[in-house]
Parts: structure tokens; C-alpha cells; sequence
């Protein structure tokens, strides 16, 4: 065990894989970082600290510095996939996603398909996501509601750092594109990661808190948020699951469904919009499938459907909390 | 043409107030009392101002990230950008948009953009607008010289060609984007008129920590848009005083840099030896704009501080939304 921060884990199981395998390569904005300058290359690392040292290890050969083009540098991604390497890029904003959209959604999750299976694309997208920082509509957003809803895409929103290891692992092994989606306000957060070579496969939830009530299914910062509610309540004898998706594709419909039949009751938490989102496929989800297992309404705890706004009054009043979510549990538990 | 005594006293006030802005931005972030990104536009200032004093409201600009020189040269009204920086509700946007989305659309400034290349286009759909309406206006996009490696600025370039509008590309070259050096990132060894002159435009230089250059070149540029020519793209060649977003450890920079370049390409400077040099002003003439600047800006702090918050209900507001 070693404790480490989200962004250690990150750069460290980077760092790993590209030990591991040379195939694996890296490119993004600035994740060199003082390339062209008088400080030369490395001279900041990359603004989330999850590339510092890698150019220096690996070379200008396999970790790119691009120029601001995202559909350029998501469209390289495709053609290395394609050609045989791994690459990782790296979308500093998960928001930019706007200016790449078409080499991750009509490209990269089409590509196996629609060439009849003939091709891979292991491609891995990271992308840094979410709010809590003021920083306004076009750098706060939770994306990974809209690319879940594009066939071909696997998505994964790690939690902690332990995952975060576990998971980046699995995701530049894998054949298919990945997004990987890692939370602004997380990259501080401290946890302990297993030693040796572990992987987390996808589509396996963890149950992060045990009870017999109330299911909550979260993913992400909201995980943190919600384990404080189940917490809290389990000391007034309230009992939640908490079930941290860990993979919103493929989804864990499984643990979601089990615990429903014992709990009878679903919350889902979730920082991504309503509208089209993961918590109204995992509510009709469940209507579907554990239909006859609930005791109330399926509720969901997510901003309103709108923009993210700026100022800090706006944005806490948008986001999900502690409280919005114990008050859905206190209501959910209060339904008739 | 020889600029008259109020119009250089207009220019040189409209940089002034964008250097004190920004300069008490700086001290005030770091109390942590601002919220959120802050890009700064200190050093820039001959640019937003030597483009904006040919313009009136019926021109359209668009602006970047580092917004705030452009909205202050634009005509935004400076107290009401302050509380927007503070997240007042009674900010320019309300303080849903905060200081990389001041937007003022009645002044012809369609916004600061949080996207790198978000602009460009949108320029050119104002530019086809200028041209239907057949009164001589112009549509101009700022990017710095990271946006220009942008698909969309490319896009935006060639169909403004096509299509002949009154489209204007002004390039801030100020050497880097984020922490990376323009030689390195667009490769026509940093020179980005060349770029816009490709896609088949004319296309002028200019010294963008001169106030003179800035203003004659667009003069010309404006002269030849505004005829029906088509578009035209501009390089000026700038410098940024502050990191990237504040905050920025700067470590990209050369030895010295920072001292040389508030030194030696400080607008403002260069301005004020120019014109009392020229005897066209005296320096007390510009010192009675300081000391006007400073109680514009101080009362704009204050006016921000004690500005009405928004509160939880005006999140829904400005937006569709049935749930
Ligand atoms: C689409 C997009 N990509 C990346 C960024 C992050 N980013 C913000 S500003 C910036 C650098 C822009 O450089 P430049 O165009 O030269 O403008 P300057 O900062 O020098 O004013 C980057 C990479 C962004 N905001 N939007
Ligand atoms: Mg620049």
C-alpha cells in the first residue's frame, strides 16, 4: 500500500504503462509545458501535474506537446490507435470535448463497428471535469452523461486514488476508446493504492457504504458526497448503499439492480444535467427491471438543467450538496 | 492624420483604465476574495485600444479568455464589469458569466470566450450580417497566437475569403500561449500574417506595444474593409505582464524577461514619451488622467464589494427549462 494523491496516481500508472509497454504514448496542451521558451521543456509539467517528468523519461517522440487543436490532436489519437500504438490524450478542460466532438464520437466510437470489426482503437481521452471552482459555464462541466450516450465509448469517472490506478490500467489496455474523466476538485484528494500490478475490470461497481434503506448510485466527486450523508444517517440507524459506479459504460446494472430489490428505494446522484442524462437511464432502469421491488418514486439529486454559473452563490446553489442529497433520503424514506 | 488633443487624451485614458484594472485585479485576487479564472491583459493595451477607437457600437467585436482590455476599449461600462469579476447580480452578465464571458451586445462587444478559437467563426457570421446590412460595419475577431492554430480560426479565414465579408482577424501575438513559446506552436516560425495571408487575404503588421502603430495600421486596415474588399487579418506583436491566469509560476520565462519587457514595451511608457516628447501633451495633462483612472477604478472595487449577490432562484433564470 502507498498513499498517494488522485493526480500521483494518475502520473505514476502513466509513468507505469509507458515503462511497460513502448507503444503507449502521450500527447495533449501544454503537458509538456514551456516548450519553444526560455524555460524549456518541463518548465510547468502540465497544469493538473499529471505529466510532470514524462517528457524528460520518455522523450519528444512519445510525449507530444500540440499546439491548441483538439479535434487535431483526438483525430492523432485515432490514427496512432490505428496504427498500432496506445495513445493517452489528453483534453485539459473536459468541456473541449465541444471542439473535438466529431474524431471522438462519429471516429473513434464508430471505428470497430463500422469497419466490420476488422480494426481496435485503444485510445484512451483523459479529460479533467466538474465544478466547484467558479469557473463558469465552459469550464465546469460534466460530460460524461453525453458520452455515455454515444455507442462505442467505454466511460470511466475513478473516485479515488485507488481507483484511479486500477482503472487508467485496464483503460490503456483495452481495445476499444476510452474517456476517462477524472474530477477537478479530486486531483488533491489523498488515498492508499494497492502495490503491484492491479487492474479493476470494467463494469464492476463498488459498494463504498453497506445498508439496508436507500440506494444511492453516484459517480465521481459525488461519491465523497454522498458516503458523508450515509454516514451521517447510519448514525440515526438509516442504512444506504452507496454504489459508486466507477463505469457509467458499461454500466454495473447488477449491483444497481440487487441492491434495489433489498432497498426498495433509489437516489441517484449525479453532477452531470437532467435532461437525457445517467440519472434518468438508471431511474428507468430500474422502473424496467425492479419494477415491483420499490417502496417509492425512484429521485434523482442533480443541478438544474442548466449552464453552470460562475459566481459562488450560483454555482453552490446548482450543485449537488450534502444536504440536497439528505434531504432526498429523508423524503425518500418518507413517501407515504 | 494627426490624432487631435481629446482623441489622445481619450486613447491614453481607455489604456490607463485597462492597465489599473487589471493591475488592482491582481492584488485583489490574491486575497482571494475573486472568484474563479482571472486572465489578465496587462501589457496588451495599445492593442484592444489603438482597434476599438476606430470603432462605434454598430462594429462588432468578439473577444478571448483574457477579455477585459477588450470590453474596457469596447465601451463596456467599467464599474459594471468589476461587479461581473466580483459574481454580483449586478454585473454585466449577472454573474452567471464571471471575467471570461463579459459580453455586452448593445455595444457591439458579442463577449469575452472561455473557448480557445470560439471566436473567429462567430465573427464571420457578424461580418455576413455587416455586409447585408450595407452600411460600411465591421466585424473583428481578437485571438492570440494559440487560437490561431485553432480548425476554426483556419475555417473562419477561408470562408470569410469566400464569402468576401468585412471580417478583421487581429492576432495578439504576446509570444505564448499558456506556458508554451508561439516558435514552437505555430509552425510558420511564429509569424502569423503569413498564415491569414495563405488563406487569401491582405494582411498588415504592426508593433502592438505601440499605441501609433496599432492606430495607423488599423486605419488602413479599416479603410480597406470598410470599401468592400473583403476581409483583412493583422498581427501585432505584444506582451503579457501577468502569468497566463494568476497564479502562473511563470518558470517558462527568460531571466530578466519580465523586468525588460514592463521596461522596455510598456505601452503606456512608450505612449507618454511620444506624445510629450511631441509636445502634443504635457505631462500633467496625463497625470490628471492617473489620478482620474485611480478613483474610477477605487470606486469601482468599492461599487463591487457593496454590489447585491445573486441568490439560489437566479440560477433558472436566462435559460429554458421545464424541470
Ligand atoms: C478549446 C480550448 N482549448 C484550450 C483552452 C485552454 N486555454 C485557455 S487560454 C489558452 C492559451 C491561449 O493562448 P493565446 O491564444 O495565445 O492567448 P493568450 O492567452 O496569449 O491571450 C489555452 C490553451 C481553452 N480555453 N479552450
Ligand atoms: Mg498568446
Amino acid at each position: 500500500m502507498a498513499r498517494m494523491m488522485y493526480r500521483e496516481a494518475v502520473l505514476r500508472t502513466i509513468f507505469e504503462e509507458m515503462e511497460r509497454d513502448e507503444n503507449v504514448v502521450m500527447l495533449g496542451e501544454d503537458i509538456v509545458g514551456g516548450m519553444g521558451t526560455a524555460g524549456g521543456p518541463e518548465a510547468i509539467g502540465g497544469i493538473w501535474s499529471t505529466s510532470t517528468g514524462l517528457f524528460d523519461k520518455f522523450g519528444g517522440g512519445r510525449v507530444i506537446d500540440t499546439p491548441i487543436s483538439e479535434s487535431a490532436i483526438i483525430g492523432a489519437a485515432n490514427g496512432l490507435a490505428l496504427s498500432g500504438k496506445r495513445p493517452i490524450a489528453e483534453l485539459m478542460f473536459a468541456d473541449f470535448i465541444g471542439v473535438s466532438l466529431d474524431q471522438i464520437w462519429n471516429q473513434m466510437g464508430k471505428f470497430r463497428y463500422m469497419f466490420g470489426g476488422k480494426s481496435k482503437c485503444p485510445a484512451v481521452v483523459r479529460m479533467a471535469y466538474g465544478a466547484g471552482f467558479n469557473a463558469a459555464p465552459q469550464h465546469s462541466q460534466s460530460v460524461h452523461s453525453l458520452l455515455t450516450s454515444m455507442p462505442g465509448l467505454k466511460v470511466v469517472i475513478p473516485s479515488t486514488p485507488a481507483d484511479v490506478v486500477g482503472l487508467l490500467r485496464t483503460a490503456i489496455r483495452d481495445d476499444d476508446p476510452v474517456m476517462f474523466l477524472e474530477h477537478k476538485a479530486l486531483y488533491g484528494a489523498k488515498g492508499e493504492v494497492p502495490d503491484g500490478d492491479y487492474t479493476i475490470p470494467f463494469g464492476h461497481a463498488r459498494l463504498s457504504r453497506a445498508g439496508q434503506d436507500v440506494t444511492i448510485v453516484t459517480c465521481g466527486l459525488m461519491v465523497g458526497f454522498c458516503e458523508r450523508v450515509a454516514d451521517k444517517l447510519a448514525a440515526e440507524g438509516i442504512g444506504c448503499d452507496v454504489i459508486d459506479l466507477r463505469t457509467t459504460s458499461p454500466l454495473d446494472e447488477e449491483a444497481i439492480l440487487d441492491s434495489v430489490e433489498v432497498t426498495g428505494r433509489l437516489i441517484v446522484v449525479d453532477e452531470s444535467v437532467p435532461r437525457c442524462s445517467l440519472a434518468t437511464d438508471i431511474i428507468s432502469l430500474v422502473s424496467e427491471k425492479a419494477f415491483s421491488s420499490l417502496k417509492a418514486p425512484p429521485a434523482m439529486v442533480t443541478p438544474p438543467h442548466t449552464p453552470v454559473p460562475f459566481a459562488r452563490e450560483l454555482e453552490s446553489a446548482y450543485l449537488p450538496s450534502t444536504d440536497k442529497i439528505e434531504a432526498a433520503v429523508r423524503k425518500i424514506l418518507a413517501w407515504r | 492624420m494627426q490624432l487631435s488633443r481629446d482623441a489622445l487624451l481619450r486613447s491614453y485614458r481607455q489604456m490607463k483604465v485597462i492597465r489599473e484594472f487589471e493591475e488592482r485585479l491582481h492584488t485583489e485576487i490574491m486575497t482571494g476574495e475573486i472568484a474563479g479564472f482571472t486572465h489578465l491583459y496587462c501589457g496588451q493595451e495599445a492593442v484592444a485600444v489603438g482597434v476599438c477607437e476606430h470603432l462605434d457600437n454598430v462594429d462588432k467585436i468578439i473577444s478571448t479568455h483574457r477579455g477585459h482590455g477588450h470590453c474596457i476599449a469596447k465601451g463596456c461600462d467599467v464599474p459594471t464589469m468589476m461587479k461581473e469579476i466580483w459574481g454580483s447580480a449586478e454585473g454585466t452578465c449577472k454573474g452567471k458569466g464571471g471575467s471570461m464571458h463579459i459580453a455586452d451586445i448593445d455595444q457591439g462587444m458579442l463577449g469575452a470566450n472561455g473557448i480557445v478559437g470560439g471566436g473567429a467563426p462567430i465573427a464571420v457570421g457578424a461580418a455576413m450580417a455587416a455586409k447585408m446590412d450595407g452600411q460600411g460595419k465591421v466585424s473583428i475577431a481578437f485571438s492570440g497566437d494559440g487560437a490561431c492554430n485553432q480548425g476554426t480560426t483556419f475555417e473562419a479565414m477561408n470562408m470569410a475569403v469566400v464569402t468576401k465579408v468585412p471580417a478583421i482577424f487581429v492576432f495578439e501575438n504576446n509570444h505564448y500561449s499558456e506556458h508554451t513559446g508561439v516558435d514552437y506552436a505555430v509552425g510558420t516560425s511564429g509569424d502569423i500574417a503569413s498564415r491569414a495571408e495563405a488563406f487569401g487575404m491582405k494582411v498588415w503588421r504592426g508593433n502592438g506595444v505601440d499605441f501609433f502603430s496599432v492606430y495607423e495600421t488599423m486605419r488602413e486596415v479599416l479603410d480597406y474593409v470598410r470599401a468592400g474588399n473583403g476581409p483583412a487579418a493583422v498581427e501585432f506583436d505584444t506582451e503579457r505582464f501577468f502569468g497566463h491566469f494568476e497564479g502562473d509560476p511563470q518558470r517558462y520565462r527568460g531571466e530578466g524577461e519580465l523586468d525588460r519587457i514592463r521596461e522596455q514595451r510598456d505601452c503606456l511608457k512608450i505612449f507618454r514619451e511620444k506624445v510629450t516628447q511631441a509636445k502634443l501633451l504635457d505631462g500633467a495633462d496625463l497625470d490628471a488622467v492617473d489620478a482620474e483612472v485611480m478613483s474610477l477604478i477605487e470606486a469601482s472595487v468599492e461599487g463591487a464589494r457593496a454590489a447585491a449577490r445573486p441568490t439560489a432562484e437566479d440560477v433558472l433564470t436566462d435559460v429554458y427549462i421545464s424541470y
